[in-house]
């Protein structure tokens, strides 16, 4: 999968929306210093000191461009699903703002219910986010009878919608959730998902539940569906060879904070951050003659109630000097769009640039020789029962 | 832990604060003048003043509460108007006969129950499961006082075999664990116990059921241990939760006797209320229901202690 | 606001026909009326409720003429099949019309606090923070007191007849029902579904009523209906008490106090209210289990 190179799926449609306001160079959405904080109980009777929070995001700020596919990555706990909350309104956020085609979120140009018409988010639970008590054209037309459509449209609509993602109406339409299978519930969130004409599409681990297959499926129908109705989306997921494959450019997190964000290519091949690079050493290799021994990110990560000081990925870098502990890192763009935040790349920030760590090196190449030559040629010894055939 | 049950118990605080204040309550609700509801219409000067003191009925309304609930937690709780004794001594003497009639009905209730919940929990969807679950079905729908009527018509008056009514062959008033006395428990007890037995027997099946169908249960036997030694292991985890349940049963039979206790003319809380209502008085009727709430919420609060202290799986935030 | 979307990407044709499959309520309509013990218990209940509803039309006698001279005759008596009460009057008559209030004082608390609680519940369970902490605290003080004695003392206070019953009965459901209904509600509005609808910009009333109120009615309906037999138990209980029904309105429970007296010259009449009571009872906690067991299978 690394070998193809990324072609670029910016389509032209996104660009020529009747809704535009702010033009081609203007992100579609920006999120500025985005701050949620979730307040603990105390534990024990102690009335000292400030209460415990999570700090489930802290201070994030991304561009997503009109036309793109943003790719969110990290780790269980990390905040990619709070980030996405925040930016559907699902949960308000403590501090930062949200501006949309250069509107900003929650004001009188840019109201709450507009906003919720063009972004819409699709769950990574395809069978919770259905009302069980709905027939799932009900659950379509939905959306749009709230915004005045009346309920024939609306339906006529939904069914539409359901043909294209792969649904035939006239057997779906009438069904209730638990009729159908995960797959083809994830359509009809899709589906859902776009009858209200979004711009934007924030996906939530939306493939993780589903088999494989499926999953593949589902990636090719959200690929068409994007080019037929000009469609930007922010794909979130842990499983980073899905990142890469669909999207454009991608965003690194780690503990409530954004620390690498940059071309989809770029970021897997010649990641800056050394999270990012643990992050890629650790896709298992499928290659036997390039087997992973040892586990690149050690121990677990740190508690968000209590995050380290200064940079918060010092207790596991393994290029960690004092002054990581001391200080908060800045972002910055060490190459044209491609940023990150870390100290190494911070001029005069009193980190040494070690030889081991000069430069961005690539992730170790992980080739998928025909393993029927492998075992042929160079691995004798495993299979003896193959050479006999 | 200890953090836990200081919170706890702060919780019941407010709730008992509640409770106090809906008990004061009861004497505005009354339909009238409050003053005319809680004395006759003969009262004497005295009475009157002694009214006017423990009420303050010319003070504003929060004024009023406080001043009740100052004397109530002092442990005056006023006078009666019918037996002109003080309420706290009659409301304290009842409490003592209905909290053994309770105990013994809850103690009833639970062995039954137990046994009928962990047959029909063991031997699921046999006849003994049906037979126990048609048992507790009928603790619960059963009108209980209906039940003490019959009981008396059997026993007492067909049979001769049990006393019909009171706690004595001298009256309420000195209570001996002898047989004599004990005979005039009985019937009363027997008929409170089928309320707690059903719900106890119907708790059991339910948690015996799912603690059987567990895969550790599987794993215990599948490892050789003894059916006595899985029956061990059921009892502990039924236990938390059957007794917490036998707690509340508990508390509720102690505030709600005054059916069994109107049958049998057992001199208990429930009796003490009867006559409250019948005869309007109501600084006895306030009085005792303080109490019996108050008794409650306290059970409450011990058993959901005594819950969260043998049950290791409950969070202790 | 407008009504109207931007021109859109897509044609929309008319809806096509659809094959709609069975609802969840259907479903459970279906199970229940396989249930043979439930489905008893309802003929019970019926066969009841209509003789109570027409008792005017098919006493065998009046109700209220009472006799010194045709006191406690025993059952089987000519003319009067179920023997006559403490005054004379015909028990058979008497415990057909006493069915009305019976039932009545049964069925009537149950729906008010149905309504009400629900009311608070769903309210609590769907704004969350401070509402449902202020709501539900009041609540929790009513719920402190075992509900007899919440009963006796509001009965207590506000005096005896049909009408002070039926509101003590309502204040001591009321705080049951609500918490269920917090509970519910609270579980239902953490569901991803909530959340979709939410962002599709619909107002909080919308969202109560196309997805909560439908996901949250069954579990409060069926808890509901398994209150009915202890509001029965409970309104006759008052009565018994001669704090519910006043003489000479017949009701099973003020006719269990009434006869008592009677328990040991004719038994079997004394007891014959609270047969019915009893049947009463018992066929509504059948109806009730069978109502769980429907809507409880996993789809």
């Amino acid at each position: 999968m690394s070998t193809a190179k990324h072609i670029p799926n910016i389509t032209p449609a996104a660009m020529a929306d009747p809704r535009d306001v702010g033009g081609p160079r203007q992100p579609l959405l920006r999120a500025q210093n985005l701050l949620k904080h979730f307040p603990l109980k105390r534990k024990g009777l102690d009335f000292r000191g400030p209460k415990p929070v999570v700090r489930a995001v802290d201070g994030v700020s991304f561009d997503i461009k009109k036309g793109e596919t943003l790719g969110v990555v990290g780790e269980s706990g990390c905040g990619k699903s709070t980030t996405a909350r925040l930016l559907m309104q699902l949960t308000l956020q403590d501090k930062g703002e949200l501006i949309f085609d250069g509107q900003t979120v929650g004001s009188s140009s840019l109201p709450l219910r507009e906003f919720r018409r063009q972004t819409q988010m699709v769950f990574q639970d395809s069978y919770s986010s259905l009302n069980p008590r709905m027939t799932i054209e009900d659950s379509v037309a939905f959306g749009p009878t709230v915004h005045g459509v009346t309920q024939r449209a609306a339906l006529a609509r939904a069914h539409d919608l359901l043909a294209r993602v792969g649904l035939d109406p006239a057997r779906f339409a009438g069904r209730y959730p638990h009729e159908l299978s995960g797959g083809q519930r994830q359509r009809v969130n899709i589906a859902r998902a776009l009858a209200l004409e979004p711009r934007l599409v924030i996906l939530d681990e939306a493939v993780s539940a589903l088999d494989k297959s499926v999953e593949a499926q589902v990636l090719n129908l959200l690929e068409d569906l994007k080019r037929d109705f000009g469609l930007t989306y922010l794909f979130i997921s842990h499983d980073l060879h899905v990142v890469r494959y669909v999207s454009d450019r991608v965003l690194v997190m780690y503990l409530g904070q954004v620390v690498e964000v940059g071309p989809a290519d770029q970021v897997f091949d010649a990641p800056r951050h050394p999270y990012t690079r643990a992050l890629l050493q650790s896709m298992p290799s499928t290659d036997p003659l390039q087997r992973t021994t040892e586990a690149p990110l050690s121990g677990d990560p740190p508690n968000p109630i209590d995050p380290p000081p200064g940079c918060r990925f010092h207790t596991r870098c393994a290029f960690a000097q004092p002054v990581c502990g001391q200080q908060v890192p800045q972002f910055v763009e060490p190459a044209p769009g491609h940023g990150v935040a870390c100290l190494r790349w911070q001029p005069e920030s009193g980190y040494e640039p070690m030889p081991d760590f000069p430069r961005p090196s690539p992730a170790p190449a992980k080739s998928l020789m025909p393993l029927n030559a492998a075992v042929a040629s160079e691995m004798p010894d495993i299979f003896p029962e193959a050479r006999r055939g | 832990m200890l953090a836990y049950l200081i919170r706890r118990a702060g919780y019941a605080l407010p709730i008992m604060l509640g409770v106090s204040f809906l008990c004061f309550m009861l004497v505005h609700i009354a339909p009238g003048d409050p003053l005319v509801a809680i004395l006759p219409a003969d009262a004497s000067i005295d009475l009157q003043k002694q009214m006017m003191k423990l009420y303050g009925f010319d003070r504003s309304l929060p004024e009023q509460f406080f001043h009740w609930l100052w004397r109530a937690m002092h442990g005056d709780l006023g006078t009666s108007i019918a037996t002109s004794r003080p309420v706290t001594q009659e409301v304290m003497k009842a409490v003592g006969n209905t909290f053994m009639l309770a105990m013994m009905a809850t103690l009833i209730g639970f062995f039954f129950g137990c046994l009928f919940g962990f047959v029909a929990g063991y031997f699921r969807n046999s006849w003994a499961d049906r037979a126990a679950s048609f048992m507790s079905v009928i603790g619960v729908s059963l009108p209980h006082y209906w039940l003490g009527m019959v009981m008396v018509i059997i026993f007492s008056s067909q049979l001769m075999w049990l006393p019909a009514t009171g706690a004595g062959p001298d009256g309420s008033g000195n209570w001996k664990w002898d047989i004599e006395h004990i005979k005039y428990m009985i019937l009363p007890a027997v008929t409170m116990s089928f309320i707690p037995m059903g719900i106890v027997a119907r708790t059991v099946r339910a948690l015996v059921a799912d603690i059987l169908s567990q895969e550790f249960v599987i794993g215990l036997r599948a490892r050789g241990l003894s059916e006595f030694g899985v029956f061990k292991h059921v009892v502990k985890n039924c236990a938390p939760t059957a007794l917490a349940v036998m707690g509340l049963q508990l508390g509720y039979l102690l505030g709600g006797s005054i059916l069994i206790e109107t049958v049998f003319s057992w001199p208990g809380t429930g009796f003490l209320l009867n006559q409250a209502i019948f005869q309007r008085d109501l600084p006895l009727l306030q009085g005792t229901i303080l109490v019996l709430a108050l008794f409650f919420v306290a059970l409450n609060l011990l058993v959901d202690i005594l819950q969260t202290v043998l049950d290791p799986r409950i969070e202790r935030a | 606001m407008s009504a109207v979307l931007p021109p859109s990407a897509m044609p929309t044709p008319a809806p096509v026909a659809v094959v709609r499959s069975r609802s969840h309520g259907a479903n459970v309509m279906r199970r229940l009326l396989r249930n043979p013990i439930a489905m008893t218990a309802a003929a019970v209940i019926l066969l009841l409720v209509l003789v109570a509803i027409f008792a005017p039309w098919i006493m065998p006698a009046d109700p209220f003429a009472t006799s010194m001279f045709k006191r406690l005759k025993p059952i089987g008596t000519p003319g009067f099949p179920l023997g006559t009460d403490e005054l004379g009057r015909d028990m058979l008559s008497r415990l057909m019309l006493g069915g009305r209030l019976s039932l009545f004082m049964g069925i009537a608390p149950v729906l008010m606090a149905f309504v009400i609680g629900s009311g608070i519940g769903i309210l609590a369970g769907y704004a969350g923070g401070g509402i449902n902490t202020v709501l539900m605290r009041c609540v929790d003080v009513l719920y402190a007191f075992p509900s007899v004695l919440l009963a006796i003392a509001l009965s207590g206070a506000l005096g005896a007849g049909i009408t002070n019953a039926l509101v003590s009965l309502t204040v001591v459901f009321v705080p049951q029902i609500a918490r269920i209904a917090e509970s519910v509600t609270t579980q239902v509005r953490r569901s991803d579904y909530v959340d979709a609808a939410r962002a599709s910009g619909a107002s909080a009333f919308t969202i109560v009523h196309r997805h909560v109120l439908g996901n949250v009615i069954g579990p409060i309906f069926v808890y509901a209906t398994s209150l009915i037999s202890v509001s029965m138990i409970l309104a006759s209980g008052l009565s018994f008490l001669g704090l519910g029904v006043k003489p000479p309105q017949p009701e099973w429970g003020l006719m269990l106090n009434t006869l008592r007296t009677a328990i040991y010259s004719q038994p079997w009449i004394a007891a014959l209210p609270g047969v019915l009571i009893f049947v009463t009872s018992v066929s509504f906690n059948m109806l009730a289990d069978g109502l769980r067991t429907a809507m409880e299978v996993k789809q």
